[in-house]
């Protein structure tokens, strides 16, 4: 079998070294290589998570004092609709689809994506949306300031009067990372289907390629209706139509209806890739097969299947019946069966093994734990006279930054460390990443933690100004977020410096189970100069069985 | 080899009664959490978040000190590469750990949909008339029957920025919402302009005021007080402005505060957002970005 079985599809022809990328300008051009489009996509998308990251201090900033004093209401409005925005589009949805860009072909034993031009098209879209994001504060009336999610008629509101403004710029980003990631979810479908290695069955893929293939079909399914939305939401404010303004007949619930249907599962498109992230590391490091490997694969599916019934629980308060509040208050909390066997699974592969808490595992451990506060918190708020009280207060907001920092961003954090080396052929410095590690948790801890009482107590988010006896909480949750910024200083250091003259590393350094681990780091252009042959399920730990046929271990 | 087997039971047996009574406790402590119960829904969403906290408790502290337990006790020594035991499953355990959060979905389901039913809070369902057998009992209707269900009716106008409270038995406005204590109130919620949220974090209750929507809302203050209503659902620049006092008090205080409001000359009310818009602001960074004007101060009999 070669890495050409669909008709009509060629591998990429233009290369005809088969050195890793020489020199850094590579990565600055049209590249049709998966592995080089994948570190496009991490770099470009961590410049953006620095972005984000200063929106959110100027909030903290802000929310320091009770009084709005620190910037204009409509900066404060316009930083937090960005800042939702920025994280989401440009830095946990590309940074995970970098990861899947490197990884996937090296894990199935293909010689790069299904469709190598069109990923490097999806790939290019990226910097146009960032562009359009931050052009939008150099418009009259700044930029969009309705909130990640958008609501009409707020975001109809347009009181410049210009044809072009921050809304209008942000919506047509969306649109476009919308249709980039389409482009994405089609080639990974198809790559993870057609082109893996002989031998290589369903159940014999790592379980960050069924994390990857599941979070990709959720995108099929689930971003045509966002980007519809997105599109009526753009002719309402432009070309006088009427889908969602009341003013004019239209009903501002559909569109919730369409930006929720794509917006919930969207987390299970950021977060089952990063439970693929803990699956790869835990076995590594405890030195132990993952517990129950069949039923954490089947979990990720059934995430996939159940995030499309889960919906309306972001409108129980939104004039939603009450018999639909009640069918989505238990179609929600049914996602935390399969999530709760993925926690016990990689709590069981860590038992009585041999653990070596190097920075990428500490990383891990902590992402999980987090993860386990943040399922707590979320199914308290699936509960409806829960949610009745604290929706739209800081206890959301305290609990989905425990699922996107705590959990994503320490998972993508984990997987930088684990899979360094073999990116980029050098060792990390494990002492700086330590530092990063204890940094980065005791922030988000500081940070998000106080959330969780002040929205009980009733603080609601998206405010500028709040009422004087939340200070104390404010105050401790903003020292934790200026911690947080601190925590990547050490990260950007250790990567600069590590991937210029750290040491080099060898192919294996961490002696994992896995193809990536066969070949050099990095590796060479088309991945394997001979299709491996697989044998054996993975994480072999403790079996010394071969993975594969024809190449060495 | 028996005497370990009996030492690992026992140090399962401790930890077990430490996580259970450390998760009891934390439900309790989460009352405390909470601003004071002023409507008769606050005292079933608060067992229900005491419960949720104690149960959440108990799995986070049970998964914790696992994985505590192996970081500390199961550690590779300095150069040792050996693998673990190859242990790959365990179909009794996945099957246990399968069922449990099932069970326990249910259970909490069950329990949620038993609160929801004895609030009886109402919103737009009454409007669409679905023919709904479970019939909700509201939270206060056995002693609100004793009182011959005294419903109070109130009309809540949202706009950008502005609460505005209609009485249309006296025909009075206000912008400070009054409230018999231990009486059904019915509130019907409008919005003017965008999404609003009427929300008392005293009472627990939220729900989203459309344009163009009639919403009934339905609930029972019992301890008289002041408390603070908000605006939950994101309604534009001054968003974080749009508050106002809620007046609790006995029906007798209450009816004397109707009949004096009906004696004043409406006036324009004090507004946050109208204020801020019309002086230049205080903040050190301004960029002047044109913003949607605030509605004007409303006419009210009581400014509050």
């Amino acid at each position: 079998m070669t890495n050409v079985p669909i008709e009509g599809i060629l591998l990429p022809d233009e290369k005809h070294n088969h050195e890793s990328p020489s020199s850094w300008k590579e990565y600055f051009s049209f590249s049709t290589d998966h592995k080089v489009i994948g570190i496009q996509y991490l770099v470009t998308s961590f410049f953006f998570f620095l972005v984000g990251g200063i929106f959110a201090m100027v909030m903290r900033g802000e929310l320091m004092t009770p009084e709005s004093d620190l910037v204009d209401r409509t900066v404060y409005n316009g930083m937090f609709t960005m800042h939702g925005t920025v994280m989401l589009f440009l830095w946990t949805f590309p940074s995970l689809v970098g990861f899947a860009n490197y990884l996937v072909p090296l894990m199935i034993g293909a010689r790069d994506m299904a469709f190598p031009r069109l990923n490097a098209v999806a790939f290019w879209m990226v910097p146009v949306v960032g562009i359009l994001m931050m052009g939008s504060f150099f418009v009259p009336g700044g930029p969009a300031q309705a909130g990640w999610w958008s609501y009409p008629p707020v975001s109809l509101q347009n009181p410049t009067g210009n044809l072009i403004n921050g809304q209008v710029l942000w919506l047509l980003a969306v649109a476009i990372s919308g249709v980039s990631s389409i482009m994405g979810a089609v080639n990974f479908v198809t790559t993870i289907v057609k082109m893996r290695a002989p031998g290589m069955g369903f159940f014999k893929m790592p379980l960050f390629v069924w994390a990857v293939f599941s979070a990709q079909i959720i995108q099929l399914f689930g971003l045509p209706a966002l980007t519809a939305g997105a599109v009526m939401l753009l002719l309402d404010l432009t070309a006088g139509t009427a889908f969602f303004d009341p003013a004019k007949g239209g009903n501002p619930v559909m569109f919730q209806h369409y930006f929720w249907f794509y917006s919930h599962p969207a987390v299970y498109v950021i977060i089952l890739p990063v439970f693929g992230i803990f699956s790869e590391i835990f076995p590594v490091y405890s030195r132990k097969p993952l517990f129950g490997y069949k039923v954490v694969a089947i979990s990720s599916i059934l995430i996939a299947v159940v995030s499309g019934i889960v919906w309306v629980h972001h409108m129980y308060v939104s004039g939603t019946p009450g018999w639909m509040r009640l069918i989505f208050m238990l179609t929600t909390m049914c996602v935390s069966v399969p999530t709760g066997i993925k926690v016990f699974a990689w709590v069981a592969t860590i038992w009585g093994g041999k653990l070596r808490l190097n920075t990428a595992m500490l990383f891990a451990l902590g992402g999980l734990v987090m993860f386990v506060f943040a399922g707590i918190t979320g199914i308290m708020l699936s509960s409806v006279p829960v949610d009745v009280h604290v929706n739209n207060t800081y206890f959301v907001v305290g609990h989905f930054h425990y699922v996107l920092y705590g959990t994503v961003t320490m998972g993508l954090f984990a997987a930088i460390y684990h899979w360094f080396p073999k990116m980029t052929g050098r060792m990390y410095s494990e002492s700086w990443g330590k530092i990063h590690f204890w940094l980065a948790f005791i922030g988000t801890n500081l940070n998000f933690l106080p959330m969780h009482p002040l929205g009980l107590q009733g603080m609601l988010r998206r405010v500028a100004s709040y009422a004087p006896e939340y200070q104390f909480w404010n105050i401790i949750a903003s020292l934790g977020g200026f911690l947080l910024g601190m925590s990547t200083l050490p990260f950007i250091f250790n990567m600069v410096i590590s991937w210029m003259q750290g040491e080099k590393a060898p192919a294996n350094p961490w002696r994992a189970i896995g193809l990536e681990w066969l070949v050099s780091s990095p590796p060479p252009v088309e991945n394997f100069e001979e299709t491996p042959i697989i044998i054996s399920e993975p994480y072999g730990y403790g079996k010394s069985e071969p993975l594969t046929a024809n190449l060495p271990e | 080899m028996k005497i370990q087997k009996i030492l690992n039971i026992l140090t399962l047996l401790t930890g077990a009664i430490a996580v259970t009574s450390m998760s009891l406790w934390i439900g309790k402590q989460s009352y405390s959490w909470l601003p004071p119960q002023a409507a008769a829904e606050s005292l079933l969403i608060d067992d229900l978040i005491s419960f949720l906290v104690t149960l959440g408790a108990f799995i986070f502290l049970g998964v914790t000190s696992t994985l505590m337990y192996s970081v500390i006790f199961h550690r590779a020594v300095k150069d040792d590469f050996t693998d673990g035991p190859p242990i790959e499953g365990n179909v009794t355990l996945e099957v246990v750990w399968t069922a449990i959060p099932i069970l326990l979905v249910f259970w909490i389901a069950s329990y949620s949909y038993q609160v929801y039913e004895q609030m009886g809070i109402q919103g737009p369902s009454e409007i669409v008339h679905l023919h709904n057998p479970l019939a909700m009992e509201s939270a206060y209707a056995a002693p609100a029957k004793a009182l011959a269900e005294p419903i109070e009716k109130i009309d809540v106008l949202a706009k950008q920025w502005a609460w505005v409270f209609h009485y249309p038995e006296r025909d009075i406005t206000s912008t400070e919402l009054h409230l018999p204590s231990d009486r059904r109130i019915r509130l019907a919620l409008k919005s003017q302009d965008v999404l609003h949220g009427f929300y008392i974090p005293a009472f627990r209750l939220k729900q989203d005021i459309i344009p163009n929507h009639a919403i009934d809302f339905e609930f029972t203050p019992i301890r008289p007080g002041k408390y603070r209503l908000t605006d939950s659902q994101y309604s534009g620049t001054y968003f974080a402005t749009m508050q106002a006092n809620v007046v609790v008090e006995s029906p007798e205080d209450y009816q004397q505060w109707l009949a004096q409001a009906a004696t004043q000359k409406p006036s324009p009310a004090k507004n946050q957002a109208a204020a801020e818009y019309a002086q230049t602001s205080h903040q050190s960074v301004q960029t002047g970005w044109v913003t949607v004007p605030p509605a004007a101060p409303p006419l009210v009999n009581s400014p509050g």
